[in-house]
């Protein structure tokens, strides 16, 4: 029987590149991506692959695993990496379908931003909120190099101290984005006493979110040792599942936000956790979350980078939920 | 004409929760609070642990009149999360009195001998480095919400049972 299911892809018409890495083959063509393995094809909207892919780099594979949907995924083990065919989903892997094979991390990311490269047509920003990017249809056309290559803010110990990651401003490309526009621009006012001037150090944490130009993409503010503040202002669609290898938090700043949590190995559906301004909750190290945000709002991601937790993981003696009462 | 968009921020004295639907789960394993709801239940400058992982700490506390001085042996951070909150600063004159061995924060019994370092005015959104070693306290007016960035400490409170959705 022919299982190769996968429409005729003719990279001649679309100007497109195909990508390989060991057995899994990576097409598009004016709508689609497609992804082939030995067990199969799998394929995904374009626009949907690209916001999701854009993700991967850019946070270097993630903690646990960056889910691109139900289906196709990869899977972080830190310096190398899990890509994935329906091996988090209980249909795919009852009936043998499912697909995995490990690649070194490096040779990973360097097929994935190749791939983002070439696909990525000029006009789209798979960082950006649909609104406020172009689409990412059609045949090749130019690229957005510039813009999927963007660094995050990581801070070492606070964002605006001198030598650390600095403020967003207009004068550095910062505008308030449009849905901040109410947003306070106000400095705390630093009253210090003579010889003590540069050793008290604050600013407007809300007024530096209200100027991200990108959605569902934390940077890193404040450190304490390895407990890390990663902010992020979140619009639509969270364009992953994520699911974590440890316990993650989430601080809703403003607005709201409806998390869908999955099974983290089947994708069955769990729980819908709404979270609005103020609230907190604790994210288990078992499950798969997607957000979505009617509205741009500002989340708080709160992640633990120790390498206490690294050992854990490789135990398999990580917490699966932070407390219990 | 472009859109206008409203920002929902909360306070102290209006907040509305949201909270979690389970399908086939437990509710508790998403430890859902709200960090306005603790600051307007508990008593002033108690600071109440809402989201911990392994000893690193996210703490809610109450604003209002004057706290006592605090200090700590690594950073800190603060956020003031509603309304006007100070902080002002003492450079220890001695600070090894400061436990190394210690996490988390330490109250000082009266004032801390050393020298004034000045103060910050806060108000929403604002967010100031505690630094380590360094005698703070807090202020505020009226009640207000603060959101600390910290490591879980001898007096930092647990009540998970209290604040948590179950």
């Amino acid at each position: 029987m022919n299982t190769n299911l996968k429409p005729t892809i003719d990279n001649t018409q679309t100007g497109y590149e195909s990508f390989k890495i060991g057995n899994f083959t990576f097409d598009r063509d004016e709508y689609f991506a497609y992804i082939s393995c030995p067990n199969g094809e799998h394929m995904m909207s374009i626009d949907a692959f690209l916001r999701a892919m854009m993700r991967d780099v850019a946070w270097g594979f993630f903690y646990g695993t960056v889910a691109f949907d139900d289906v196709f995924g990869t899977t972080n083990h830190y310096g190398n990496v899990d890509v994935f065919i329906g091996s988090q989903h209980a249909e795919w892997t009852k009936a043998e379908r499912d697909y995995l094979e490990n690649f070194k991390s490096d040779e990973l990311m360097d097929v994935f931003k190749a791939l983002l490269s070439d696909w990525t047509n000029e006009g789209f920003d798979p960082f950006a909120a649909p609104q406020e990017t172009g689409n990412a249809w059609g045949r090749n056309n130019g690229n957005e190099d510039k813009l999927i290559s963007r660094q995050r803010e990581v801070a070492k110990r606070m964002v605006g101290i001198p030598g650390d990651a600095p403020l967003r401003s207009d004068e550095n490309g910062y505008p308030v984005n449009r849905a901040f526009a109410d947003v306070d621009q106000s400095q705390p006012v630093i009253e210090a006493e003579p010889g003590f001037e540069g050793e008290l150090h604050a600013y407007n944490f809300f007024a530096f979110l209200s100027r991200s130009d990108v959605t569902w993409n934390p940077s890193i503010v404040s450190v304490v040792r390895q407990s890390l503040f990663c902010p992020t202002t979140e619009e639509y669609i969270l364009p992953i599942d994520h699911g974590n290898d440890r316990v993650e938090w989430f601080i809703q700043i403003s607005d709201e936000i409806v998390w869908d949590i999955k099974d983290g190995k089947t994708s069955a559906p769990l729980a819908t956790v709404t979270m609005r301004a103020g609230d907190v909750s604790a994210q288990p190290a078992d499950i798969r979350h997607q957000g979505q945000s009617p509205k741009r709002s500002m989340l708080l991601v709160w992640e633990n980078g120790s390498p206490e937790i690294m050992d854990m993981i490789k135990d398999g003696t990580v917490p699966i939920v932070p407390v219990t009462f | 004409m472009s859109a206008e968009y409203k920002t929902v921020f909360a306070s102290i004295d209006d907040y509305r929760k949201g909270g979690v639907h389970c399908l086939n789960e437990d509710p508790k394993r998403y430890v859902f609070s709200n960090l306005y709801e603790v600051a307007a239940t508990n008593a002033p400058y108690d600071r109440i642990v809402v989201a911990k992982n392994l000893d690193y700490t996210i703490e809610a506390a109450r604003a209002e009149g004057t706290s006592d001085w605090m200090v700590c042996a690594h950073d800190e951070f603060v956020v003031a999360m509603d309304y006007d909150v100070e902080v002002h600063f003492v450079k220890l004159a001695d600070d090894s009195i400061v436990d190394e061995d210690k996490d988390g924060f330490v109250t000082l019994q009266g004032n801390p001998d050393g020298q004034k370092m000045g103060r910050i005015l806060m108000t929403r959104g604002h967010q100031a480095l505690l630094p380590e070693k360094t005698a703070y306290r807090f202020h505020s007016n009226k009640p207000a919400t603060l959101m600390l960035q910290s490591i879980l400490g001898e007096e930092t409170i647990e009540k998970w049972a209290d604040i948590c959705l179950k």
